[in-house]
């Protein structure tokens, strides 16, 4: 179907969704690059007022990704629930932008439409919404998750330390982390990206990961960030693996470029689960996102990135994840060319995320070929933690120096909560407390002297120097 | 004075001293200690100072020209052509003009040079610094290594603002058997002079990524330049011999430097 506009004596048309969708899309490299973006400023406002016009139930039967040859289309469509689509069916997009500002949107009424609610919808009415709309909005969605600790409750958010080294050396991994643990962070998980992705590798950093946590009897849930058949192949090792880790994407091929399917995913959820390792929760999975990444795998069939991004979420809720995480200033310039756009992104990212019930996370970064820095991440990360964003990532001094790029610090998440009085997830806060690296007002003491912690990183130092 | 020190030193809460004998162990900021949440003006400084040589890294310019003439008088055939990027901020949005060159830059390419078995290209990619650094000291020891196999660069294209793939065009249009691409890597904060090689046998225009072989973070400190001159010489005979590279390339020069000589070409 096609839509349409008069404006300033210009007939603008847009021959389906698809395309208007695209054409509305707030400026940025991606869809410059694929060729998808409006020509100028006045044709990308004049599809956003024509599809503020254009009602929802349209997504329903307009196609993005053929349903013939993508599965993720497929789960889309399939898993539609029409009665929880009822108390918005009537609404134009621009109408729902409106309930979803108003007081009649609820947390409770936006967990009740969820199941309601597709993607591309979500999409289309963050192409209409303004930062501060996305945050208010965002704000108002609840999505708890648990595993050895509780995710996402309100006035919390959680960090995942991320320990990385450029040889996956145990030691310096070691050592990353306990300098992350010492300044209050990984109540989202430890996870660790590998530089390599052979099995034994792979074990070896998750049993470090799980050696650590439980020397020091923290209550968090570790992951090494590898293929996730290489987690499954540990897992009937034996090893002692919490979550299993995907990157994915929004469409049949792109997920096939990262070399996985729903089918693979479903026998990893079911693996992970058998372990039950799980004490407060059973929430298993960790994906990664990002704007960009379709394109890149040449599987965006002509839908804009956000869009694409979108439809990941609708991959990731399928299989009832602990974490996701959108990595949206990682993917480069070519899809997010500035400041700006990551911070837009990112705020577009887990308000999508969020609305269709998934627990988003950000890694609040950019590359050096970026034109963005600290200060953009600075903005980001306040923006996000107002947006009750349940978790962002930390590495050591911002400088991841495995992946080369920067994320944010230790430091910054500690700042954010003086800066907003949000606390940490409330089982990992009880055991900073107890082992005398807060007060009780969960601030960092000012000279830590955390004696209970002593014979666990004294018998953690020892097996590292023996394993020299 | 002394306690105008001692009091500024009370803000900051140095890093615990339980870390302490980990710290050794990675190149990562830890144990950087704290000004109340924030970083030390030390740690933070430190931290912009390596940002700003990344950026200079990516938005500067090689000189070109002077590459030429040093290329020049080692007495190879060299030219010096751009991608279809014309500038810095295109060749970051426009991965897909960094990788192409124009049909009129081909035939000029052609016409200076004429065909060339084994051709080096070096393009600045994401880090000037990278090839102003690094470049020559690579090519020249590749050079060396070469010649005791019996081979040798036959000519030397400078690409600007060239990506990986721009070798396809430029192997293609100097009918190569073989191109050797010595290019700036995307840089880190710890080393913003990384360069990376990509081996690719008969270049051709659409090339797959998996049928190169890469030799990454060559920089003193990272990967010597001798060192990487000899994977990549290695990598360039056996390219030649088995006519592949890519995945079903794997490099094992390191088994030969175990051994010894494997065969009479390499030095002993």
């Amino acid at each position: 179907m096609a839509y349409s506009i008069a404006l300033d004596g210009t007939n603008w048309r847009f021959p389906d969704l698809r395309d208007l969708l695209a054409k509305a899309t707030p400026k940025r490299s991606g869809d410059e690059l694929a060729g998808l973006a409006a020509e100028s400023a006045v044709h990308r406002i004049a599809a956003q007022m024509a599809l503020a016009e254009a009602p929802l139930a349209d997504f329903l039967t307009a196609t993005f990704v053929p349903y013939e040859i993508d599965e993720v289309t497929r789960l889309i469509l399939d898993g539609h629930d029409a009665a929880a689509f009822r108390p918005i069916a009537a609404m134009t997009v621009g109408e729902f932008r409106e309930w979803l500002l108003s007081p009649r949107a609820t947390p409770e009424a936006l967990a009740a439409i969820r199941p309601g609610l597709t993607p591309e919808m979500v999409a289309a009415v963050s192409k209409l919404m303004r930062l501060q709309d996305l945050i208010l909005v965002a704000a108002k969605c609840r999505v708890v998750t648990a595993f050895r600790n509780t995710i996402g409750l309100p006035g919390r958010f959680a960090t995942r330390l991320q320990p990385n080294h450029p040889t996956d050396d145990s030691r310096g991994i070691a050592a990353s982390l306990v300098d992350g643990l010492l300044l209050g962070a990984g109540d989202a998980v430890f996870g660790v990206n590998p530089a390599t992705d052979g099995v034994q590798d792979y074990t070896r950093v998750v049993a470090l990961l799980d050696d650590i946590r439980e020397r020091l009897n923290v209550p968090t849930q570790t992951c090494c960030l590898g293929h996730v058949t290489t987690a499954i192949k540990a897992i009937n090792k034996g090893a002692p693996l919490d979550l299993v880790f995907q990157s994915i994407a929004g469409s049949e091929g792109a997920n096939a470029g990262f070399g996985v399917s729903l089918a693979t995913l479903a026998e990893a959820q079911d693996a992970a689960l058998s372990l039950g390792r799980g004490t407060v929760g059973r929430n298993v999975m960790y994906f990664e996102t990002g704007q960009g990444a379709a394109l890149s795998a040449n599987a965006h069939h002509g839908v804009d990135q956000q869009t694409m991004e979108a439809r990941a979420y609708a991959v990731a809720r399928r299989f009832d994840p602990l974490l996701v995480n959108t990595v949206v200033g990682f993917i480069g310039p070519e899809y997010l060319y500035n400041g700006k756009e990551i911070t837009r992104a990112g705020l577009e990212d887990h308000f999508c995320g969020k609305l269709l019930g998934v627990p988003m996370g950000v890694d609040v970064c950019y590359t050096n070929h970026c034109d963005a820095d600290q200060d953009d991440m600075d903005g980001l990360l306040l923006l996000l933690v107002n947006a009750g964003v349940n978790f962002v990532i930390t590495v050591p001094g911002a400088d991841d120096v495995m992946l080369n790029y920067q994320s944010l610090s230790y430091h910054d998440a500690l700042s954010a909560r003086d800066i907003t009085g949000r606390r940490r997830a409330p089982e990992f806060e009880a055991w900073l407390a107890e082992v005398g690296l807060t007060d009780g007002a969960g601030r960092l003491r000012p000279d830590p002297d955390p004696l209970a912690m002593r014979p666990g990183l004294a018998a953690l130092s020892a097996r590292l120097e023996a394993a020299e | 004075m002394s306690n105008e020190t001692n009091r500024h030193l009370d803000v900051i809460t140095p890093a615990t001293p339980v870390l302490d004998d980990l710290r050794r162990f990675t190149a990562a900021r830890v144990g950087l200690g704290r000004a109340g949440s924030g970083l030390p003006t030390a740690a933070h400084l430190k931290f912009t100072l390596d940002h700003a040589r990344a950026r200079d890294a990516v938005w500067s310019a090689i000189d070109s020209r002077g590459l030429a003439g040093e290329i020049a008088n080692r007495g190879y055939p060299v030219a010096v052509v751009a991608s279809e990027a014309g500038d810095r901020p295109t060749y970051v949005r426009r991965p897909d003009l960094g990788r192409s060159l124009a049909p009129a830059n081909a035939a000029l390419l052609r016409s200076k040079l004429g065909a060339a078995r084994i051709v080096a290209v070096i393009a600045d990619g994401l880090s000037a610094a990278a090839v102003s650094a690094n470049a020559l000291p690579t090519l020249d020891a590749i050079a060396a290594r070469l010649g005791a196999y019996g081979l040798a660069v036959d000519a030397v294209v400078i690409a600007e603002q060239g990506r990986v793939a721009i070798g396809d065009p430029i192997g293609a249009a100097l009918e190569a058997e073989l191109v050797i691409v010595l290019i700036g890597e995307r840089p880190g904060l710890s080393a913003a002079d990384s360069l990376g090689c990509y081996i690719t046998f008969r270049p051709a225009e659409g090339t797959p990524d998996s049928a190169r072989n890469c030799v990454s973070n060559i920089r003193p400190g990272g990967l010597e330049p001798r060192d990487a001159a000899f994977k990549i010489a290695w990598l360039t005979r056996e390219a030649l011999s088995r006519g592949l590279t890519g995945i079903d390339l794997k490099e094992d020069s390191a088994a030969e430097l175990e051994t010894g000589p494997a065969a009479p070409l390499i030095e002993g």
